[in-house]
């Protein structure tokens, strides 16, 4: 089993002929959490993408599960992969199974019926504690069960590598809390490694085990403590961050 | 019943309604899934600039409707893809230019186009075995289409970007849909017209979203009122002095605000017995 779940070295990615990420290094380790920080436009959507191999990555190095970056569509199986809340149909006629589902579909299943549909299936609603929902409307559930529903369908495939785009947005604080102590237990259990871009700076930096602050380039890596300390973080976000840092600081150190 | 179809045009013309009936519902499911709504209207109105061309030309109009409609649908979904602009930006030029080429190729040439008039308002009572034959192998080709991809299709409808990460080959069976559509409108248009044919494959989708939470019965109901409409309006056509476009439609938009109406009705209803009880 790989360890080095995610090697990059000075990666840079174009979109069209606009570099929108330079030099960017950083490792994930299996059973580790990432939180990949920045500001709108920073690229963090971007180095999900290319992590899944869905943009070309123009120079530099990335290795994801001892995949090569010529090599990425074949690991795509075993990715989880969790997009931005509204890039889906929130009013669609699916129930929350039929949203797991779609989770399965792949090159392979084409013209093929899924095999063990319904174990695995509950399976990974069972995970995520909502195997009492899979017949419910998906419409019907909360912004928060709707969330433990769509990581359900990141799961179900049994992935060695989760990223999730923002996966808190729109979510009241104690939804938030729910939603990642349930991915830090799914991490330990399954020893995942966890990729989580996220805007919610104190969310992330209380859960994560590792910090990857960009803005097109790489600013920081390191632990939460000394990302959110580092004077650097400022120049990143272009604004302070003293009093924020000392906050989640705190609350991690008294927990 | 059985004096009406002892008319050969009326079974034509009964044949015609299931077809069309169960093509438009099926990809109605689809369009408004994906909210294609408008690119049904854009596709059927570019189509009459294909029209023109093939009545000035004297080449079959079905046939130059045909590649207009499909090319329509397909560089609609490539342009908007490559991201360069707006899918309706590209359907709203799309749709006044082949309106425009319409226009234009008609009124330079001047000449006698019986068939303009059907083709633009429908006539089904005029419809042919040859027509029928058209019709019946755009229905097994969508319905192939559907059947071979209905849960990738799925997929794509509910969350695209999931789709693409997964390794779907999401371009290509979207582009296969906006193929199917365009064929639909084509084959639709001798049913309602131009004008009409949008109606046809917007409502009955609908209206089923608006009823279902299960996409199951989603398309069911698709079908049911898809079918309903098409057939209930060409035999409301054959008793009152109403073209049969005219009725299909309106017997769909009908359905459509009684459903508007009558769904909060119902659910309000349906809430109050569960709280007394």
């Amino acid at each position: 089993m790989v360890e080095k779940v995610v090697v990059a070295e000075n990666l840079s990615v174009l979109l069209g002929r606009r570099k929108v990420l330079e030099d960017i290094s950083f490792t994930v380790m299996r059973g580790q959490l990432t939180g990949v920080i920045g500001p709108n436009g920073a690229g963090k959507t971007t180095l999900l993408r290319a992590i899944l191999g869905l943009v070309q990555v123009e120079s530099g190095e990335l290795n994801v599960l001892g995949y090569s970056k010529i090599d990425l569509k074949e690991v795509r199986p075993k990715i989880g992969y969790m997009p931005q809340l509204q890039s889906f149909e929130k009013r669609f006629p699916f129930s929350v199974a039929d949203v797991v589902a779609t989770g399965l579909l792949s090159p392979k299943t084409l013209f093929r019926r899924h095999v063990n549909l319904k174990k695995r299936i509950s399976q990974a609603l069972r995970s995520v504690g909502m195997e009492n929902y899979i017949l419910e409307p998906f419409q019907d559930l909360s912004g928060g069960e709707q969330q433990r529903v769509l990581l359900a369908r990141s799961i179900v495939r049994k992935p060695e590598l989760l990223l999730l785009d923002e996966p808190n947005s729109g979510l009241d604080f104690p939804a938030q809390r729910l939603f990642m102590e349930l991915l830090i237990s799914l991490k330990t259990e399954e020893n995942l490694a966890v990729v989580l871009v996220s805007h919610d700076l104190v969310s992330v930096a209380s859960f994560a085990d590792q910090l990857v602050c960009i803005n097109r380039t790489m600013h920081l890596h390191g632990s939460p403590l000394d990302v959110l300390n580092s004077p650097h973080l400022d120049e990143a976000y272009r604004c302070q961050f003293d009093l924020l840092s000392s906050t989640i600081g705190k609350e991690r150190y008294e927990n | 019943m059985s004096e009406i179809l002892a008319y050969g045009f009326m079974q034509r013309a009964l044949m015609a309604a299931i077809f069309v009936g169960l093509l438009c519902s099926t990809l109605s499911f689809f369009v408004v899934l994906k909210r294609l709504s408008f690119l049904g209207a854009g596709i059927s109105h570019t189509a009459l600039g294909g029209i023109a061309i093939g009545l000035v030309l004297g080449i079959d109009p079905i046939i130059t409707g045909s590649v207009f409609a499909v090319g329509t649908a397909m560089s609609t979904g490539y342009i908007s893809r490559i991201g360069r602009v707006g899918e309706d930006t590209v359907i709203g030029i799309y749709y006044a230019t082949g309106m425009a080429l319409g226009i234009a190729l008609i009124s330079s040439f001047k000449g006698y186009y019986p068939e303009l008039f059907a083709l633009l308002f429908g006539n089904i009572l005029s419809v042919t075995v040859r027509d029928l034959a058209i019709m019946a192998v755009v229905l097994v080709f969508v319905l192939l289409f559907v059947i071979l991809f209905f849960k990738e299709l799925l997929a794509i409808c509910f969350d695209e970007e999931m789709a693409i990460a997964g390794g779907l080959p999401v371009n290509l069976i979207y582009m296969g849909l906006l193929a199917a559509m365009g064929l639909t409108v084509i084959v639709s248009i001798q049913l309602v017209g131009v004008v009409l044919v949008a109606a046809l494959i917007v409502i009955p989708g609908a209206i089923s979203f608006r009823l279902s939470k299960n996409y199951r019965g989603m398309l069911w109901l698709s079908l049911l009122f898809g079918l309903g409409g098409s057939v209930g309006g060409l035999f409301i056509s054959y008793f009152f002095p109403v073209p049969p476009g005219a009725a299909i439609v309106l017997i769909l938009a009908v359905a459509f605000a009684l459903t508007m109406v009558l769904k909060p009705i119902f659910e309000s209803g349906h809430r109050k017995t569960l709280l007394d009880k």
